[in-house]
């Protein structure tokens, strides 16, 4: 499909998380080379530690510090690292029991001996990140410990730290490759000769603008393709009185639905080369093109009579 | 088929604020979980099933967050079931839930609906920068502004009612202790003189972003039976889609809201709505969608929904309430909105509602929307087990 665009679409936002007692005390023990568990209704210690008892589903507060050290219980070899993990060379992705718990912790096993060096059952000791801020990167990960098996119960713990850390932000991003289809890639590459072409469905008549391929309504493709516009009517507005983020105009502005003639719905732009508030439902209206812009950049009144209500009412 | 009586015997909310950064997610499901649990007298071993709503994953940026809540709800061991419709999901969560009583697949279930605003970025959540399109961003308020206008040409409402709805939310809020909005010095003057926005909305007619949670147990007709406090019973149910877009979209008056309202008052009996449902709450999170959802439910003639507005009948004291909660307006947890609807619906026919009880209330309708006008879902509860 040769006709059809494509683009990167990245969406990246920095999460905040409010913790809770539980994880507050988790990860404000790693800040402090300390790891937490909590011991359930039945008495096993689930690290990393969970809020509410997942058998009896009863609160749990019970708070104990395991070993730093643990046994490998399951591991995956991970050969080409990406980017934004634990580590930047080839690594494992080991579940860890730490001695004095009763589940098994994910993390990373940085492990020089490559992936035959690594076992399930094998010896592992946390390595912590010079710098801590309470977050579960301060392991910067698992490293063999040969020096044998140890020892360590789990101990009472009181989870009460200096200066807890009671929120993280956990940014996240996704990368995708978008593809608007081949009705609205039409419909962009006419725009590109300053042509709105719209699409009609073979059932209802009615005509799309911008088309999606498919009339909504009766469910079938759309694939006559019909020129609308460049004039249209103003079915209804709203004055625009506070600045959006990432969008460079100036307020106020006049937020406009516009039926381009020829089109069934209205599509969505602002107005421009009017004061704001002499914008009407009903003006009549045309596009204001920019040197190599995608879209119009706003539209403006033609002069002509305002349109009758009844001729753009069903389009409201 | 007869299906089985529903009852709505426990219900629980947070206190609604702008910020609960004292709990995790868990914490806060498990705050309006508890609550509801207390309230039916039941433990976390008498629940069958629990339905969890929320509003996109995106906001939270949590993935299916009922994967890491199951412990916190109790759910370990049975069946778990995630409902997403938008800003109507807290409704149609509910109706999931209820459908599952009424067919008898469980005896008993918890339903619960929450967002923690704080967390999240709805404008983010909703509005990804999709490549190719103009970036025309005017935010919520932009989107739904233009229709209230569309709404004030065609009914000649007088450009006063949206405040005045908001002066009525915002003083019945006052009387609801978990509400999010307490604005104790509240005037009519105040909601006239605050920014507008999006003109013909201001400030003062748009619902506050909040962190909460709301949580039901509904049961079949032999847990009614052993509840401490009095049940309310579900006398109908509905939900109807229709697409965001399409050529002939009324977006005053969706065919899909209609639709979802004539069901279920035809469901429940009801055939004069005015004169028939004590209270109303429904999901305007800008005022001036009070007048235009009364027409669309059928409470009044087309244009003609801003006069109830206007004379005082909305009011807690009035003959049909509207939103004696304070509603989203003064409290709104997305996810969680629709759903707390439906809750204070069933809190006044159980007499319930403390000091924002509607006097006498027999049968309440909880309505929700979401999604650019695209889904809608409504209840109706009573004080008397349905007869049918
Ligand atoms: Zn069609």
């Amino acid at each position: 499909m040769p006709d059809v665009l494509s683009a990167p679409l990245v969406v990246e936002f920095p999460f905040t998380r409010s913790l809770g007692p539980v994880q507050s005390a988790f990860l404000t023990g790693l800040r402090e080379r300390s790891v937490l568990g909590v011991r359930t209704a039945d008495g096993r210690v689930l690290v990393p530690p969970a809020e509410y008892d997942p058998v009896t589903a009863e609160e749990i507060r019970e708070l104990v510090e395991v070993g730093t050290a643990g046994t490998v219980t399951a591991w995956a070899w991970n050969p080409q690292p990406r980017p934004c993990q634990p580590l930047d060379r080839a690594f494992a992705w080991v579940l860890v029991r730490l001695d004095g718990a009763d589940t098994a912790l994910l993390h990373a096993l940085d492990a020089p001996g490559g992936a035959q060096s690594v076992r399930t059952g094998m010896r592992v000791r946390i390595r912590w990140a010079l710098e801590r801020e309470g977050a579960i990167t301060d392991i910067a990960c698992f490293e063999p410990d040969d020096d044998g098996p140890t020892t360590h119960e789990a101990r009472p713990h009181s989870g009460e730290f200096a200066d807890p850390v009671t929120g993280i932000t956990a940014p996240a991003r996704l990368d995708y490759t978008y593809f608007p289809g081949r009705a609205q890639s039409r419909y962009i590459t006419a725009l590109a000769g300053r042509k709105t072409i719209g699409e009609r469905c073979p059932s209802c008549r009615k005509v799309y603008v911008p088309p999606r391929g498919a009339c909504p309504t009766c469910g079938v493709a759309t694939d006559e393709q019909v020129e609308v516009g460049p004039r249209g009517t103003v079915t209804t507005f709203c004055v625009v009185n506070i600045k959006a983020k990432n969008v460079d105009i100036e307020v106020p502005y006049v937020y406009v639905h516009i039926a381009l003639d020829g089109a069934d719905l209205a599509l969505h732009g602002r107005i421009g080369g009017i004061p704001y508030d002499q914008v009407r439902m009903g003006m009549r209206v045309e596009p204001v093109w920019t040197e190599g812009g995608r879209h119009p950049d706003h539209y403006r009144p033609t002069g002509e009579p305002d349109a009758d209500y009844d001729s753009y009412r069903e389009l409201l | 088929m007869v299906k089985e009586p529903v009852a709505v015997v426990g219900i629980g909310q947070t206190k609604h604020v702008a910020a609960r950064r004292d709990v995790s997610i868990a914490g806060l499901v498990r705050e309006a979980a508890v609550r509801a649990l207390d309230d039916a007298q039941l433990t976390w071993a008498d629940i069958d099933a629990v339905v969890i709503g929320k509003a996109p994953d995106f906001f939270e940026g949590v993935m299916m967050p009922e994967l890491y809540l199951a412990d916190a709800l109790g759910a370990v061991g049975k069946p778990m079931l995630r409902v997403h419709t938008a800003g109507s999901v807290g409704g149609s969560t509910a109706l999931v839930a209820c459908n599952l009583v009424a067919a008898r697949v469980h005896r008993t279930v918890l339903t619960l609906a929450f967002e923690k605003q704080s967390e999240s970025n709805a404008m983010w959540g909703l509005s990804l920068p999709i490549p190719f399109q103009q970036p025309l961003l005017a935010g919520a308020g932009g989107f739904f502004a233009p229709h209230v206008r569309a709404y004030m040409r065609r009914s000649g409402a007088p450009d006063t009612i949206g405040s005045l709805v908001a002066y009525k939310d915002r003083r019945n809020a006052l009387k609801n202790p978990y509400a999010h909005l307490h604005e104790k010095d509240i005037t009519l003057e105040k909601v006239q003189s605050s920014p507008m926005l999006w003109d013909p909305i201001r400030y003062s007619e748009t619902c506050p972003s909040s962190d909460g949670a709301c949580a039901m147990v509904l049961t079949d007709a032999v847990g009614a039976r052993r509840a401490p406090r009095r049940p309310a019973w579900v006398l109908g149910g509905a939900m109807r889609s229709e697409p965001t877009m399409f050529a002939g979209k009324d977006y005053v008056s969706p065919r899909a809201g209609k639709e979802c309202a004539a069901d279920v008052f035809l469901q429940s009996g009801i055939t004069d709505p005015r004169r028939e449902i004590d209270a109303v709450e429904m999901y305007v999170p800008f005022s001036w969608y009070e007048p235009m959802w009364l027409e669309n439910l059928g409470f009044a003639a087309e244009g003609e929904g801003w006069k109830l507005t206007e004379s005082g009948v909305t009011e807690i004291g009035g003959d049909l309430p509207v939103n004696p909660s304070g509603g989203v307006l003064s409290t709104n947890p997305i996810g969680a909105s629709g759903m707390i609807r439906f809750a204070e619906a069933a809190m006044q026919v159980r007499g319930q509602a403390g000091e924002h009880q509607v006097d006498g209330a027999r049968r309440a309708l909880g309505h929700a929307y979401g999604g650019g006008s695209q889904f809608f879902s409504m209840w109706v509860v009573g004080a008397e087990r349905p007869t049918s």
